[in-house]
């Protein structure tokens, strides 16, 4: 008896690491940010950090500069990504584990190594690298974030049952139909999965940027610059502001997977 | 040949997948209207065949004749052909309605309207909305599933998916709708209603109708036509009564409903002779010819013993619902015989079989035959392996000297490295092991059929697929992986005529 509620209770104390870490690192910064969020430098509550925000035109341009930067390169990693991965997935080829490797392998490098690189050869071409800040931009982050793209389309592309398109040829669909109306409805949980992977982090990876000696901004650097300015308040809410951003984001890709199919990829909420 | 009612002809229609024979000379017509059913055991090539049709796969040499016109060529949707797949294939991103209006948004009619100046033009237009959705309608009040259009396919169950499988096919009127294993996944009483159901739907919709299957009982309910295909080759065509009172082979036999066969020889007109007692049959076959005898369990009577041709004693009665099914030792043999009477284990009992439920085949293996070429080693190789033999026995009176050279009676010396024989060997005399390397060759079991008294086993190898054929009384499994082991004074050889005249 005794030892049957030890045992209970020892199971309880399981999750207590899993619980005190969540405590310690997502939602006590969690609210260190919002609580930062709505005071100003004496810790009075305040809206002003947020009015600022929006009245702001330089943070609302760069806010806007983000969202573009990251839906081209979301856009551009799709593009690439979506043939490779389909004729990954399709090809009878034995070794195509071997090619599947070597699109993922860059991943395995450290990144800053890669951007290095990256740089040369951006510099090699254009010679004053500083001129063209969007395209290098868009070039940076989506030879960055290419494999995050192309591993869940291949994914759920890999898991398409090869019966379904013989059926819809067999019921007079041509390649092109089959593709529209087939294959292309039944890899959209791996495009969104790819989609999400790629858009939230290419908003705020400055990292890139800075090593491309890039004059542009995006709302990474922007925080960045707030908090090397100690001005925690209004990096805090922009923070905050990126958060919801990401959050109704997340929540629109969801329910939209959710209409489409049912099943097929690891729901973010 | 092409007849004005054969809707599809398959002619000399061969497939093969990197080196291995799906489907070999494939020679076929079918009827318009008739529901076909392609039976064999698994691997044998009938979805193969099935998949030629629709156009999945493309042959690798033959004709496919629809209505008179080639077809081989044609990607699968510009083929009048619709499928029923084997795990249903239903789209899961569309629902009920949406998936069988699949073929139909796609489909073009020719409607004739009259241009600017009032000629007759034909146009091809999408089908209207109403047109698809009255078809769609009617399609569902077919299958039984009404009311169902708005359901995702995910929350059906096996077999309402079947129905929508089927319903998506027959919605675009194919002329002819291939089924592959549709009622595989069901389960059994699911499967013989549907089995009812789809005979129905047949007759009703008039459409030709092309029926893959392993299960026999099923494709003797169903179908007006029975093609018995085995190791990619049709063994049989006929109706379901033909298939199962004629089979023309052993195998055909065996795999159509239960029987007993038997070797046999004929010994005088109309007169054969197994289980060591003479029976007088309806097949005329040369005197003294080796034959095999099928006979259905349920066409052996018993009787009183002393009565009836045999004599034996009851091994086992089991109970099968209808009838008993009853084991019994006559002599050597072992006879199965379904009846409605029962007779006790341990009774001795009398059997007759009437002429008419004696069925006589030709044998299609009488004997082990092979081109050999014997080895320096003086060992033989063949089909696949390499056996110890005695090389002496092609020159009566010869014998070998230290160096392995034969010294023939006259005192000539000869090499017989190289030498091509013919050889052969009985199916009594090879033997099967389990272990590897303890005979000549490796192979697998590929079929057994068993004979009364012993099992008739045909072992296949691996690398030029060079089959063996032997008898054994032991039961072994199909698909066991086999050594053979041949003793060298068991296989026969002979010089081949001359190196010219070889095949």
């Amino acid at each position: 008896m005794t030892k049957a509620i030890k045992l209970r209770f020892n199971r309880k104390q399981l999750c207590i690491p899993y619980a005190a870490f969540l405590v310690l690192f997502v939602i006590c910064p969690l609210l260190v940010i919002i609580y930062y969020a709505f005071t100003d430098g004496t810790g009075q509550i305040t809206f002003e950090n947020f009015i600022n925000f929006f009245s702001n035109t330089n943070t609302l341009g760069t806010l806007l500069n983000s969202i573009a930067i990251s839906a081209v390169t979301t856009l551009v990693c799709l593009v690439i990504a979506y043939p490779v991965a389909y004729i990954l997935a399709r090809s009878k080829f034995k070794k195509k584990y071997v090619l599947l490797m070597l699109f993922v392998l860059p991943m395995w490098i450290n990144f800053t190594l890669r951007i290095t690189a990256l740089k040369e050869i951006l510099t090699a071409i254009e010679t004053n690298i500083a001129m063209y800040p969007f395209l290098n931009t868009v070039i940076g982050m989506s030879y960055d974030f290419l494999p995050f793209m192309i591993l869940p389309l291949y994914t759920s592309l890999s898991k398409l049952d090869k019966s379904l398109t013989e059926a819809a040829e067999d019921l007079g669909a041509g390649g092109f139909t089959v593709f529209m109306r087939v294959i292309l409805p039944l890899s959209v949980p791996g495009i969104i999965s790819g989609v999400t992977m790629v858009l939230l982090p290419s908003m705020t990876n400055y990292v890139v940027l800075d090593m491309l000696y890039n004059s542009t901004y995006i709302m990474g650097s922007l925080i960045g610059s707030y908090f090397a300015a100690y001005d925690w308040n209004n990096g805090s809410m922009i923070s905050l502001v990126l958060l919801v951003i990401i959050f109704v984001i997340t929540l629109v890709t969801n329910r939209f997977s959710d209409s489409g199919e049912t099943g097929g990829r690891t729901n973010i909420l | 040949m092409s007849d004005t009612s054969t809707i599809i002809e398959l002619k000399n229609v061969c497939k093969t997948f990197d080196d291995t024979i799906a489907v070999e000379n494939f020679n076929l017509a079918v009827q318009k209207g008739e529901f076909v059913t392609f039976l064999g055991p698994s691997g044998c090539g009938k979805t193969t065949t099935l998949r030629m049709i629709a156009g999945f796969d493309l042959p690798t040499s033959g004709q496919i004749l629809l209505n008179g016109q080639d077809i081989s060529k044609l990607p699968p949707n510009k083929r009048p052909v619709n499928t029923v797949f084997q795990r249903y294939a239903l789209f899961p991103h569309l629902n009920v309605y949406e998936n069988i209006a699949f073929g139909l948004r796609l489909k073009k009619k020719e409607i004739e309207t009259a241009d600017r100046k009032g000629n007759r033009v034909t146009k091809s237009v999408h089908l209207s909305r109403r047109e698809i959705d009255e078809k769609v309608k009617h399609v569902l009040d077919i299958v039984d599933l009404e009311g169902f259009e708005k359901r995702s396919v995910a929350t059906l169950s096996g077999g309402q998916q079947q129905r929508v499988a089927i319903a998506r096919a027959i919605v675009n009127e194919p002329e002819i709708l291939l089924l592959d294993e549709p009622l595989g996944a069901l389960d059994l009483k699911m499967r013989k209603e549907m089995q009812i159901e789809l005979k129905e739907m047949h007759k009703r919709l008039g459409i030709t109708f092309i029926y893959v299957t392993h299960d026999q009982e099923e494709a003797l309910t169903m179908s007006d036509k029975i093609v018995v295909i085995n190791d990619g080759e049709i063994q049989q065509v006929g109706t379901p009564t033909d298939i199962y009172n004629e089979p023309v082979n052993t195998f055909v036999a065996d795999f159509i409903g239960e029987s007993n066969i038997f070797n046999g020889m004929m010994t005088g007109k109309l007169k054969v002779k197994f289980c060591g007692t003479e029976f007088v049959c309806l097949d005329d076959y040369e005197i003294n010819q080796y034959v095999d005898v099928v006979v259905r369990p349920e066409d052996i009577i018993i009787c009183k013993p002393g009565e009836g041709q045999l004599k034996g004693k009851v091994i086992s009665t089991v109970f099968k619902g209808v009838h008993y099914e009853i084991t019994v030792e006559v002599g050597r043999f072992e006879i199965v015989i379904q009846s409605t009477g029962y007779a006790a284990p341990g009774a001795l009992i009398g059997m007759r079989i009437e002429p008419d439920g004696i069925h006589i085949m030709e044998k299609v293996y009488t004997e082990n035959k092979y081109d050999g070429v014997i080895t320096k080693n003086n060992t033989v190789k063949f089909g696949d392996g390499e056996f110890e033999c005695d090389v002496t026995t092609l020159y009566p009176g010869s014998h070998l000297d230290e160096e392995g050279y034969l010294i023939t009676a006259a005192g000539e010396k000869l090499d017989l490295t190289g030498t091509e024989v013919t050889v052969e060997i009985g199916f009594t005399d090879i033997t099967m092991s389990d272990e590897k390397d303890a005979g000549g060759v490796e192979g697998n079991i590929i079929s057994m059929i068993y004979k009364g008294d012993h099992y008739r086993y045909i072992v296949r190898t691996e690398e030029n697929e060079e089959d063996y054929v032997l008898a054994c009384p032991d039961l072994w499994n199909t698909g066991d992986k086999v050594s053979l082991i041949i003793p060298a004074d068991k296989i026969k050889l002979t010089l081949k005529p001359a190196a010219g005249e070889k095949k």
